[in-house]
């Protein structure tokens, strides 16, 4: 029963609190729409320079990705000073050589791929299906699950975690210790409360990535809600259970060095399948590689309940394992 | 009358250092009861200890006749800490409302309680308004009403009246008067003299040890001077 009031009690303070409101909903709206400006742009032209290259191979050459410029060796090298140009590509002795600009490895890596293609040419094509995903599927789209995940964890990590430390700092917490309520109820309190605040929260996130920013999106939208929300409350329990060991907001703040950033490296923004045995093991401890491997399954791969349930618990087990702990700590307020 | 707090051989240490050594109490029901001594003196720890917020290192501590071990015995006592535990962002009636509702009072008589309380401390016009925008002397005024909502038996008030106005500290204390007159128990910590001697009885403690304890007149009398201050000295004095 007390739990009930603890949760409406935080509802109430949600619904003060305009600004941590806007920062859980807001923010990752805001921060997922520039990361999609910056990673789902059709590719811009690759600027060759041409010298000496016969017509009829500038013609084959020609592409909707290369923008083809015919010029001096000298003025060719000064271009590639500048930086205007990415490649420069040079016939003598009836040899093709190119000369990479070099300093943005992406470029390179394109023009490359681009000129090889070229020179394989049509004959020997062939027919490319894809199992998962589709021949548009960008980099936004593979990074899209993942940093859904990421920022509701993230988000409600801090606000969750801070708000938790607050009721501490403001004196409130020893109040509540001196009435009948237990120390469980006080922790379920705050689950319940933040629990009903995410599922707004993520309904809204996945919503827009989904249907605005146009993620690549094969599953069912109700278990890309699930993970979320396990997530978010894996979160928050660590949150309020790490804020027992801060002093004060600013020491809560520099958990996230510690806590959160390594999650963003095993969450499978980075390959992790070639690494050795103990690196996995480090990813295997850590939240967020598992609501994230939960989500690309579901958004990529179309994956079915069974194919995410062991991600499933073991979300559910660290929520349970952190709540348990968080309810020990608050044992340091009072015995009972 | 009977006992209302009893306090046996307790000892209380945090990591090595002895903040409370050896304390005896008896607390009367019905009486105004002091604990004065200068800040560190322990008079906080103490308080918490009576209130089963701490659990002493050694000794017993009692309420009502049976030892502190249950949660529900904290509904027998109302705690108002030293500073004001109230939550910023919600107004004096969800406050009030929220610490009502864990004692399991119905929603009706929870009305009547918090209705009653604004109307104590003097603060029911103001029921509508979040906390943050409050003086400081309202907010202590608030947190009085909290520790009263549930009618307790026993209420523990943390230095109630640090950093008010005269006016609303003799207001305060017309306040406690009127629920020692309907037999509510009230033990009160402060470090101001004149304060200490509206109390029925008083407890002088010193670096968690009680150094005297008698009615504010018999202290007086016994060291043969005319204020607070100068049993204080007496006492206390050695370190000055």
């Amino acid at each position: 029963m007390n739990t009930f009031h603890v949760m409406k009690r935080i509802l109430i303070q949600f619904k003060r609190d305009k600004r941590s409101v806007a920062l859980m909903v807001v923010a990752p709206l805001l921060v997922l729409s520039l990361m999609w400006m910056v990673l789902d742009h059709d590719d811009s032209k690759l600027e060759l320079g041409a010298v000496d290259v016969p017509e009829t191979m500038l013609e084959q050459l020609s592409s909707d990705t290369l923008d083809i410029e015919t010029l001096s060796s000298s003025k060719a090298e000064g271009k590639l000073e500048e930086g205007t140009l990415d490649a420069v590509l040079y016939f003598e002795n009836k040899e093709m050589s190119l000369l990479l600009e070099g300093s943005n490895p992406n470029a390179a890596g394109a023009i490359q791929k681009e000129l090889q293609s070229l020179r394989e040419d049509q004959q020997n094509m062939v027919d490319v299906e894809y199992y998962h995903g589709s021949e548009d599927l960008g980099l936004f789209d593979y990074v899209g699950p993942v940093l859904i995940g990421f920022f509701v964890f993230f988000f409600v990590f801090i606000v969750g975690g801070v708000s938790f430390l607050r009721e501490r700092t403001q004196g409130t917490l020893e109040r509540l210790l001196a009435t009948p309520i237990r120390r469980s109820e006080i922790v379920f309190g705050y689950l319940a409360g933040f629990g009903l605040f995410t599922i707004v929260q993520s309904l809204i996130i996945a919503l827009f990535s989904i249907y605005i920013l146009e993620v690549f999106m094969d599953g069912n939208f109700l278990y890309v809600l699930i993970v979320t929300i396990l997530l978010a409350l894996a979160a928050l329990s660590l949150g309020t259970l790490v804020s027992a060991f801060a002093k004060n907001e600013f020491q809560m703040i520099q958990f996230i060095p510690i806590i959160i950033v390594p999650q963003v490296f095993f969450s499978g923004l980075f390959p992790t399948e070639g690494l050795g045995t103990w690196v996995q093991i480090i990813g295997d401890i850590m939240p967020l590689t598992h609501g994230a491997e939960a989500m690309r399954g579901i958004m990529l791969r179309d994956a079915s309940f069974a194919d995410i349930q062991w991600e499933i618990y073991i979300l559910l087990g660290f929520t349970a394992l952190f709540t348990t702990l968080n309810i020990f700590a608050l044992k340091k307020h009072r015995r009972l | 009358m009977n006992s209302m707090v009893e306090m046996q051989n307790v000892i209380h240490r945090y990591s090595k250092n002895t903040i409370i050594d050896k304390v005896n109490l008896s607390i009367q029901s019905g009486e105004i009861f002091g604990l004065l001594g200068p800040s560190g003196a322990g008079k906080t720890t103490l308080v918490k200890l009576i209130a089963g917020i701490l659990k002493p290192t050694e000794g017993t501590i009692s309420l009502k006749g049976t030892a502190l071990r249950h949660l529900a015995q904290m509904k027998n006592y109302g705690f108002m800490a030293q500073s004001d535990a109230l939550y910023q962002e919600l107004t004096a009636w969800e406050n009030l409302d929220f610490f009502a509702s864990i004692y399991n009072l119905s929603r009706k008589r929870r009305k009547e309680r918090i209705r009653d309380v604004l109307e104590m401390v003097d603060l029911s016009s103001f029921k509508d308004q979040p906390v943050e925008t409050f003086s400081g002397g309202m907010k202590r005024r608030l947190s009085l009403a909290a520790a009263l909502v549930h009618e307790p038996e026993l209420i523990i008030l943390d230095e109630p009246t640090v950093g008010i106005d005269p006016v609303l500290r003799r207001s305060i204390w017309e306040e406690l008067y009127e629920l020692k007159e309907k037999g509510v128990t009230i033990i009160v910590t402060t470090h101001v003299m004149d304060e200490a001697e509206k109390c029925d009885r008083l407890a002088l403690i010193k670096s968690g040890k009680v150094i005297a304890l008698d009615t504010p007149q018999k202290l007086k009398e016994k060291v043969n001077v005319t204020s607070m201050e100068e049993v204080f000295l007496h006492y206390g004095g050695e370190t000055k």
